[in-house]
């Protein structure tokens, strides 16, 4: 997304401000924008959840259905997540097939996921072999405001914490709550000439040579890290970046997710 | 296969290595004809070639910019390179492999020398044995060097990962499917890093000591490339010598 126009004299601003220690909305440089969860706003979803992280706007619906498991996991349920940059949302977005930014973010969400082990797999077969649950997972940005991924992901395991396996329209039993093990929540960090800072705005992240997105677990351990950007890190530097995204993480799992 | 009861046994691994040893290492520069460079890479049982191709003219002409070259990298699996056929042609998998390959190179190609210029790196992936987008930079690396392209660097890739909860470098297949954890890097020799990828779980003491430990391999495999590179440039000054 670092193709977002933005003219010199907006990059210098940026810049000119984080060296004095301030940001263009007068955040901290670890702290969030404001964020708003609202869950079960699509009815006919059997989870969904509109996610606001300061400007950036989008929808996450989860579509549960029957079908027939992979070969290899025939005992195990099946999570597909989908992203797709619509060009409702940017001037910068183009309608077709998505792109590498749109693929890279759908399978860092997916990975957050799947590695965490949030959602118990194997609660998700009704015979093995034949016939499991099959979870999609699709996010629609409807606005970019920066920062998509720590929105989505959160979305994600939002929509998923209040699906409904919709066991009685498929005539196998009554509805139950998808089988939720853990909470991973994605915190995105970019590198502005040489401070790091969270929750990148769109213009901050259009000038960062990086982010990093670090997925962290309730038990504090990491279950999925991405870095985005053709700027190198240091081993500092992304050290710095684990230790407050594990934090940030707790406090927003806290805040948002707990039930 | 079904799951190994053990993957470590007394500190050593199913392959027989200990836990901070990386596979055998084979290359060998220069090894295509109409490329500007290419490379061979052979890393435990992966098995790539990468060529580069410029720099050159960018086609479509849309995507040249007017300060800098474009660098593009397609990474390429071959659709009897694993066990089960894969389906020719890009999947989501390959282009996001592509992309953060392409981030892992960018940082140390002197771009701005090449402004309306292309550089396209391709990867094919012949064989592949867990750890084939870190085969895949390090091949493209030595490729970038034998075209002649300027760089600051080379860039080394290597993976470590977790399996019976022990750290490992650069896991083999079996240890990528049962194992706990994988985490590509990819760092230039003076310990930038330009790729970095996470998957499963770690503690933050457990990524801490294995980011060094991954650091560690990539050093490893910068000196066999620089040797690589070494052996074809040295040998072909010394025979334009005796000419």
């Amino acid at each position: 997304m670092s193709n977002e126009i933005m003219s010199e004299l907006r990059k210098d601003y940026i810049y000119n401000l984080m060296i004095k220690g301030e940001r263009e909305d007068g955040r901290k440089f670890d702290e969030y924008r404001e964020i708003t969860i609202d869950t079960n706003v699509i009815e006919k979803a059997e989870g969904s959840a509109r996610v606001k992280l300061g400007d950036t706007h989008l929808v996450v619906g989860v579509k549960i259905q029957t079908g027939t498991p992979f070969p290899d996991t025939p005992d195990q349920g099946v999570i597909i997540t989908n992203l797709e940059l619509i060009p409702l949302a940017s001037p910068v977005f183009e309608s077709g097939p998505p792109r590498e930014d749109a693929i890279e973010l759908a399978r860092v969400v997916d990975r957050g996921i799947r590695e965490s082990e949030s959602i118990d797999l194997s609660k998700l077969c009704i015979t093995p072999g034949e016939k499991v649950w099959m979870v999609f997972i699709d996010v629609h940005v409807l606005d970019d405001g920066g920062n998509i991924m720590d929105a989505a992901s959160l979305g994600a395991i939002a929509a998923l914490m209040t699906a409904k396996l919709p066991a009685q329209r498929f005539g196998v039993g009554e509805d139950t709550p998808v089988p939720m093990r853990d909470v991973p929540v994605a915190v995105t960090a970019v590198e502005i000439g040489g401070t790091i800072m969270l929750d990148p705005s769109l213009n901050e992240q259009s000038i960062s040579g990086t982010k990093l997105t670090v997925i962290s677990n309730q038990d504090g351990g990491i279950s999925g890290m991405q870095k985005s950007g053709v700027h190198p890190l240091t081993t500092e530097q992304i050290n710095y970046i684990v230790d407050i995204s594990i934090e940030k993480a707790k406090e927003l799992r806290e805040k948002f997710l707990e039930i | 296969m079904v799951k190994p009861e053990k993957l470590i046994e007394n500190g050593i691994r199913l392959d027989g290595r200990k836990p901070d040893e990386i596979r055998p290492i084979k290359i060998k520069v220069g090894v295509l004809n109409r490329a500007d460079g290419s490379c061979y890479f052979e890393f435990g049982g992966n098995k790539v070639i990468a060529a580069v191709y410029g720099p050159r003219e960018v086609h479509p002409r849309h995507m040249q910019k007017s300060n800098s070259a474009v660098v593009r990298y397609r990474y390429n699996m071959a659709s009897f390179s694993v066990e089960d056929r894969k389906r020719p042609g890009p999947d989501r998998r390959s282009i996001e492999v592509s992309k953060v390959s392409r981030e892992a190179l960018e940082p140390v190609i002197f771009q701005e020398y090449f402004p309306r210029s292309a550089i396209d790196i391709f990867v094919e992936v012949l064989q592949a044995d867990a750890g084939t987008r870190t085969a895949g930079i390090n091949a493209a690396s030595i490729a970038l060097a034998d075209a002649g392209i300027p760089m600051k660097s080379l860039v080394s890739a290597c993976a470590v990962g977790k399996v019976d909860d022990t750290l490992v470098l650069d896991l083999n297949k079996d240890e990528d499917n049962y194992g706990q954890a994988d985490m590509p890097i990819a760092m230039t020799p003076d310990g930038n890093i330009t790729l970095l990828q996470m998957d499963g779980h770690l503690t933050r003491e457990e990524f801490k000591e294995g980011l060094e430990m991954a650091k560690r391999g990539c050093l490893m495999i910068a000196e066999m490339q620089r040797a690589a590179l070494l052996e074809k440039y040295s040998s072909l000054i010394e025979g334009e010598v005796n000419e």
